[in-house]
């Protein structure tokens, strides 16, 4: 239960357009400290666009077209032309597993040497702790020289946790994190999230509407780049919808 | 049983026709070039010897050996990959990272079209008006070899950016998601991954500039010196250079002379592009992903 | 299942708190990568600048467009009347161009076109290492082998006084540009996607039919644009041409005569021409008349094959 409902992120107005059609429209979303927002909805219904925009990886496609606001801790991200600093203080999770081609722990140190982080101890700390919270750990702690790009796509998709969380990022967003992954790990991993949101906000994306139900504390339908519907969720997964097709959606008859 | 047609046999036939004769067609048409080595280097070989690598040419170059051509074109190769290699190497990270879908853009990729199209004695006109005159270089190893490099410049682009191309984009996002910048990923991610790929280029561009002979006709290339070049403001005679005038200008060569000079360019070349394919394929089998 | 997190790990953390905008030393960095990024059309335009530049003093006086291009009558040295017309150079250069083209296109293609359709991996590998191989040789080389072999063989096998003449030029443009041609033209080939030959395979349609129906009609700009590389090679190669064709400024009534192409005169007379006169400037010209040639030639292709991907 979430006592204390500081907004963490809001997104004003918020309109993607990648050339043609808009994939994102005047959209309006809170996002609160220490919750996860699960966001659901069929396929093509932007909800990546959407994760897109809070780490400003849009700055790197340039056919978006983005206009409205995202404040965080009040401010708006879009205040500095250079975005580096702002995807540090978020982790993002991508749904494809990515090992870049170095050893697993030069991938797991890879954010904090960028940032500028150069002590050796400070670097193992983040190693080991990171792993573990990724579940990475026991199966990779003996080879942490090797090649990353050599682990399985499970590992891989583990990996890239890690490496998100080795920032200490303030926002975790999670695109699809458990495609590659089997369900004992995905549920190891849904419990570090459970435990990482004391600290943190985590914003997920999931085609798997259980995963919403279980992990969320409240859950966003998105369809057509608009939120359909945005509810806690004892009350959105009991019936209580805005709009019918939310309930169709859950109940798996659409989308 | 299953019999085929009659009809299927006959497109058999013609099939088998067609590639037969394609096959004989692509077969002679490198037989002729494969005779031509192979008589280049039967005749070359006779004359090669260390004395012929090793000597000045003496007797009005109808005798001695060809020594200071090689160095002079050791200077000229070396000097224009030094130049034209990171200016080269840094315009494809503009292009593969930094550029955007634009009209500059579009621009820069037509100039490149073009660098690489300019005929070299059109490069040697502009080597001539810029480096030796207006430059005031005059006719020198400077001058000469930035000649060479304005010419391998789109080479060195093109291969470049392909090398690039070819690290995936998903480790660039990866990169980028976790705070890294446009510079860091080019520094720790793109570079690392495809240095193997604009080395080959380079090597390949190297073994280009070695045969080069049009663009430092007027630049810094002399016929003849009687010493070895001290400095790149000085002249410097070519092995390209002196194939030409060999066995064009000078007369009474002995037959094995220019063959030997011919070979000795032509191993040169081959040993650069052997080492580009060497590593092309060594990087191959160690790659990373 | 238990999993223990720390809770507050032993960090300094420093680096998490660096906060603003991009540093300096980056920004620097960057503007020279871009400098270095549009040096490509600095330079382009350098060479277009000192042509003209070299040539101006000519193009404004001695220069007559008609004597330039419709006279046949180059006699930039001469004491009686001086002449500046570059018809002779300018057919010399189509000649050799077209006729090497003859040969080399429907080779280069046939050859391409085995290479991607019928040849074998490993056979394919052998011939891409031979191409790399014959587009490595340098012109000076070529130009040798011109004067050296093909020289004798012209003038025995078709009884003629002399075999350094436009046919010998021709051969060997030909073999110059044919590693461009096969290997421009096997990428415009497989470019074609598989699953046209598959669904062509699949109707019963026998390889020649696939290659004349499908791969042909689908690959005709980049083949086409491959051609034309071969031309802009065959139009710009100076020393090969400069060895092979002769010495003799005249429009060749035959195959068989000497010629002189617009890159050979000028590597021939740039040397003894004065720095400065009007003969060096109307080299210059030559040059500027080169260059918007192979310009022109660049762009086409560059069209072509950019009109494919669209």
């Amino acid at each position: 239960m979430v006592t204390k409902m500081i907004k963490k992120i809001e997104i004003k107005n918020l309109t993607v357009n990648y050339g043609t059609k808009d994939v994102i429209s005047n959209l309006n979303l809170d996002i609160y400290q220490n919750e996860i927002l699960a966001v659901i909805g069929p396929a093509n219904s932007g909800k990546s666009s959407l994760l897109k925009c809070l780490n400003r990886m849009q700055d790197f496609n340039p056919s978006a077209r983005i206009s409205g606001d995202i404040l965080m801790d009040g401010e708006s991200i879009f205040k500095d032309e250079d975005s580096t600093f702002l995807r540090r203080r978020i982790g993002m999770v991508s749904p494809l597993p990515v090992g870049l081609p170095m050893s697993i722990k030069e991938n797991v140190t890879y954010a904090p040497r960028m940032a500028g982080c150069k002590d050796a101890q400070e670097l193992d700390f983040i190693v080991e702790d990171c792993l573990k919270k990724a579940a990475l750990w026991d199966e990779v702690k003996d080879r942490l020289d090797s090649l990353a790009t050599k682990l399985s796509g499970g590992q891989q998709q583990r990996l890239t946790i890690a490496r998100a969380l080795s920032h200490h990022p303030e926002v975790l967003c999670l695109d699809e994190f458990s495609i590659a992954i089997d369900p004992v790990t995905t549920m190891k991993i849904e419990s570090v999230l459970s435990e990482l949101k004391k600290s943190i906000t985590i914003v997920m994306v999931t085609n798997v509407i259980n995963q919403a139900k279980r992990l969320g504390d409240r859950t966003a339908m998105m369809l057509n780049g608009k939120i359909l519907d945005i509810d806690r969720n004892e009350n959105l997964f009991h019936g209580q919808v805005n709009d019918l097709r939310t309930k169709q959606y859950i109940e798996g008859f659409f989308g | 049983m299953f019999r085929p047609s009659n009809h299927l046999i006959l497109k058999e036939i013609k099939e088998k026709k067609l590639k037969n004769l394609l096959s004989t067609v692509t077969f002679f048409l490198f037989l002729p070039a494969l005779i031509i080595m192979l008589w280049l280097f039967v005749k070359g070989s006779s004359a090669l010897s260390l004395d012929f690598l090793f000597m000045d040419p003496i007797e009005g170059m109808t005798a001695g050996g060809i020594f200071p051509t090689i160095v002079g074109t050791f200077w000229l190769v070396i000097i224009s990959v030094l130049v034209a290699c990171p200016l080269g190497v840094i315009a494809a990270i503009y292009l593969s990272e930094y550029a955007k879908d634009n009209t500059l853009t579009r621009i820069i990729r037509l100039a490149i079209l073009n660098l690489a199209g300019v005929p070299s004695i059109v490069h040697a006109l502009f080597g001539l008006g810029a480096f030796v005159l207006f430059l005031k270089m005059g006719t020198s190893i400077l001058a000469a070899s930035l000649t060479l490099s304005v010419m391998n410049l789109p080479v060195i682009i093109t291969s470049t950016l392909e090398s690039l191309k070819a690290v995936p984009q998903s480790y660039r996002e990866a990169s980028w998601n976790v705070g890294a910048s446009r510079l860091q990923t080019i520094r720790h991610i793109v570079l690392p991954n495809s240095i193997p790929g604009i080395l080959t280029g380079v090597v390949f561009s190297v073994g280009r500039s070695a045969g080069e002979t049009a663009a430092i006709l007027f630049t810094g290339v002399a016929f003849y010196l009687p010493f070895l070049p001290q400095s790149v403001f000085d002249q410097c005679m070519s092995l390209s250079m002196h194939l030409f005038t060999i066995s064009t200008q000078v007369v009474g060569v002995p037959d094995a002379y220019p063959y030997a000079t011919a070979l000795v360019l032509i191993l040169l070349i081959l040993s650069m592009n052997s080492l580009a394919v060497a590593l092309r394929s060594y990087f191959r089998t160690r790659r990373k992903w | 299942m238990e999993i223990k997190l720390t809770e507050t790990p032993p960090l300094t953390m420093e680096w998490r708190k660096k906060k603003g905008s991009k540093p300096t030393g980056e920004r620097i960095i960057e503007a020279l990568i871009k400098i270095a990024g549009v040096s490509s059309i600095l330079l382009i335009g350098a060479i277009l600048f000192f042509i003209v530049k070299e040539s101006y003093p000519f193009l404004m006086g001695a220069f007559d467009f008609k004597e330039f291009f419709f006279s046949t009558e180059w006699y930039p040295a001469s004491v009686v009347k001086i002449r500046y017309g570059i018809l002779a150079l300018l057919c010399g250069t189509v000649m050799v161009t077209v006729l090497s083209m003859l040969i080399a296109v429907p080779l280069g293609l046939a050859c391409a076109f085995y290479i991607s359709e019928f040849c074998g991996p490993r056979l394919r590998e052998i011939y891409k290492i031979l191409i790399e191989f014959l587009a490595a040789i340098p012109s000076v080389v070529w130009g040798f082998i011109a004067i050296m072999m093909i020289n004798p063989a012209i003038i025995k096998l078709f009884n003629v006084p002399i075999g350094l003449n436009i046919l010998n030029a021709s051969i060997i443009l030909a073999l110059m540009s044919l590693p461009l041609i096969i290997s421009v033209g096997e990428d415009a080939l497989r470019a074609v996607p598989e699953t046209y030959r598959e669904a062509a395979e699949a109707l019963g349609a026998t390889k020649w039919e696939i290659a004349t129906k499908v791969l042909l009609p689908a690959a005709k700009n980049g083949l086409m644009a491959a051609s034309l590389l071969g031309v802009g090679r065959a139009l710009g190669e100076t020393m090969a041409v400069l060895m092979a064709t002769g010495h003799s400024i005249q429009i060749p009534q035959s195959i068989f005569e000497p010629g002189r192409t617009l890159t050979a005169t000028i590597a021939a007379e740039l040397g003894e021409s004065p720095k400065g006169g009007e003969h060096y400037q109307a080299l210059f010209a030559i040059g500027l008349v080169l260059f918007c040639l192979s310009f022109i030639v660049n762009l086409t292709a560059d069209l072509l094959i950019r009109g494919k991907r669209q």
